[in-house]
């Protein structure tokens, strides 16, 4: 039933207001909620729903996204059982997904074979933590080919770096708020707009959000100076201690954060 | 031998977050200016010379040639350097570095406490403060190093994550690392990780082949037939292969740990078992299962428990220069009792692993013929251990 582009779901996702972007770890604790939590998210007010492929060394994550895909991987979980989730998912919604996993996963899958897969079940973009801009030529020309956009990162560290990734960069610009590994974080002392600010200038691209974000509150103020947030941790921490029965909890967080962006970002 | 930047063929890179490629980006100019500074390469030979003993000697194995009766043995005896083993060459290098780049503070991580405790003892002779990263596993059986780094000044932390050994220590220093960057150098271990770390490790640990190339001229007038090193990352064999790639009559041949054997699950043998991948900032060879999941891997030995190895070694082994050969637990071990007793010599369990392989090669070849065994460090942290191993319960 895929019949939009990646560019087409992109574009859903940022098209009404502040886009908010959950992220939640494939199969933990299983498959049938993590499809359960797509279904809910999405009614919740999710504008794009990031789906973790788990990894057994995730040097980006904190312990809440380590933890996360640790029980995931004990639970069985593969990226074919996940490419087979999103099929489903297909069958009855058109919600914006994408992709974030480690650059080992893409690769020992098969570059061909992944991104095949990306296309089949329309994931719109693919986010690799562990790919910079001097490493994307190792799989650029296939995403490419396949029609998947490849995320772009920038860090508080960037600095001259921003505008040539911000040249480059398809889809939407990943804004890494803190150093530091994700996790939770009571506040965000970067100058994120400034960061915001400088992509802006090379590159009309949305600009999202993430690392850090915990609270409604942060959630507004940096919904203000971009086009969508990010928030991981602060939700594979629901799902990690309510299990099964998280699909409510969460559901009532994501709706939280979709207010709180939504009011404060209306003039 | 290097084609794109950082690359050997098609291995090595730079596959790290965005967070830390100004930090390498940093490193790599500071090390190519340093490199060819005379005041630089001057303060590291004092340091290389007067602190960490160097140059080391290359030992006549008499008695194990006679026993073996084929080739001659010269052992490379990096087990006389100051801490024990050739971890310092490379941490005296980076900590002069770290220092003149004006870091403060350096991170590291270790499996079994060599490279650790050589850290410690540079930061402590340097001034600068020291945190090391250590699987939770290692620290249990190596509690010796962990309480010998904290003599040195070194805080140390257990990792509690994944397998808790050396794979999840490197994971817990990057993740360090992208926290604290603009005062902390992390000091790697090995000639791994992203670019320029396995540029910049092979260089600081070649003055072992250096050495050698050196000593066996002057002793024997002729290049070996054979040069023997263990490799888990691959440090110590790369030192001491490095000056030897270009003499193509110069067997070399790196020692993988098997552990209970390479047709078990048991193993860490990355170039017998592994398939390529993409891990820890660099494309080369990893243990990992079809959906690239890095798999568990084990050794008896702690320095030799990782599940990837160095990109240059994948070049070396990929372009038929060097061959990688598989050591058990059980061969290790006879080759530490072996030395131990033959040569008065115990090496670290790790450099057991080319001791052992040494003494399958020696019989096959003629009297006339020369082999290099690098003794990567000495056995005293591993004689609890093997005594375990053994069936003897001794505890440090």
């Amino acid at each position: 039933m895929n019949k939009l582009t990646a560019q087409d779901y992109i574009d859903k996702a940022f098209s009404k207001g502040k886009a908010f972007i959950p992220f939640i770890t494939c199969g933990d604790p299983d498959l049938e909620t993590s499809e359960k939590l797509v279904y809910a998210m999405e009614k919740a007010g999710a504008d794009l729903i990031e789906l973790g492929i788990p990894f057994s060394d995730p040097v980006a994550e904190g312990p809440i996204i380590q933890e996360a895909s640790e029980r995931a991987l004990k639970g069985g979980v593969t990226t074919d059982k996940i490419f087979d989730m999103v099929k489903k998912i297909r069958e009855t919604s058109s919600v914006p997904l994408a992709f974030m996993t480690y650059a080992n996963l893409v690769f020992t899958y098969g570059l061909d074979k992944f991104l095949l897969g990306c296309k089949e079940c329309g994931i719109c973009c693919v986010i690799l933590p562990d790919i910079p801009f001097e490493e994307k030529g190792e799989m650029l020309d296939k995403f490419q080919e396949y029609g998947v956009k490849m995320i772009s990162l920038i860090a508080p560290t960037s600095k001259d770096r921003i505008s040539k990734i911000a040249a480059e960069a398809e889809g939407f610009v990943y804004c890494v708020s803190s150093m530091g590994v994700t996790g939770t974080r009571t506040e965000i002392k970067t100058d994120v707009a400034a960061m915001v600010e400088s992509v802006k200038e090379v590159n009309p691209i949305p600009c999202a959000i993430g690392f850090g974000i915990s609270s409604p509150e942060t959630a507004a103020k940096m919904s203000k100076i971009a086009d969508g947030i990010i928030v991981g941790s602060a939700i594979v921490k629901i799902v990690g201690n309510h299990g099964r029965d998280c699909v409510e909890p969460v559901c009532n967080f994501v709706r939280e954060i979709k207010e709180a962006i939504a009011i404060k970002s209306k003039p | 031998m290097t084609e794109k930047k950082g690359r050997f063929g098609g291995f090595g890179g730079q596959f790290i977050p965005e967070t830390l490629m100004n930090a390498v980006i940093e490193l790599e100019d500071a090390y190519n200016k340093y490199k060819e500074d005379a005041e630089f390469n001057a303060e590291l030979e004092d340091l290389l010379n007067n602190f960490a003993g160097r140059p080391s000697n290359l030992y006549y194995a008499k008695h194990m040639t006679e026993n073996l009766g084929g080739a001659k043995i010269y052992l490379k005896r990096e087990d006389l350097n100051h801490t024990g083993s050739h971890k310092i060459n490379n941490v005296l290098g980076q900590v002069l570095l770290a220092k003149k780049m004006g870091k403060t503070r350096i991170i590291a991580e270790t499996g079994a406490g060599q490279h650790g405790v050589a850290t410690a003892t540079a930061a402590a002779l340097m001034g600068l403060e020291c945190e090391i990263y250590m699987g939770k596993h290692d620290t249990d059986r190596q509690a010796l190093n962990v309480y010998r780094m904290e003599l040195l000044g070194a805080k140390v932390h257990p990792v509690t994550s994944g397998t808790m050994t050396l794979k999840d220590a490197v994971n817990e220093t990057l993740r360090e690392w992208t926290r604290r960057i603009d005062d902390t150098h992390y000091v790697l271990g090995s000639v791994m990780g992203p670019h320029p770390f396995p540029v910049i490790v092979r260089d600081f640990q070649a003055v072992i082949s250096k050495e050698i190339k050196d000593q066996m001229l002057e002793k024997e007038g002729r290049l070996p037939d054979a040069v023997i090193a263990c490799v888990g990352g691959g440090s110590n064999a790369m030192g001491a292969f490095y000056n030897f790639i270009e003499d193509k009559s110069v067997q070399l041949i790196g020692c993988e740990a098997a552990g209970l054997g390479v047709d078990t699950t048991e193993t860490a043998a990355t170039m017998a078992t592994g398939s390529v991948g993409i891990f820890h900032g660099m494309k080369s060879y990893f243990c990992q299962d079809e959906y690239g999941q890095i798999a568990p891997v084990y050794s008896i030995s702690a320095g030799l428990d990782y599940p990837g190895v160095g990109p240059e070694h994948a070049y070396l082994r990929d372009s038929g220069r060097a061959e990688y050969v598989p050591v058990t637990d059980d061969e290790a071990v006879e080759a530490f009792e072996y030395l131990s007793r033959i040569e008065g010599i115990i090496p670290a369990i790790e450099s057991a692993h080319a001791i052992s392989y040494a003494m399958k090669l020696a019989p096959t070849m003629k009297k006339d013929q020369i082999i290099v065994v690098n003794v990567s460090g000495r056995g005293d942290k591993d004689v609890a251990a093997i005594a375990r191993h053994k069936g003897v319960e001794i505890y440090e």
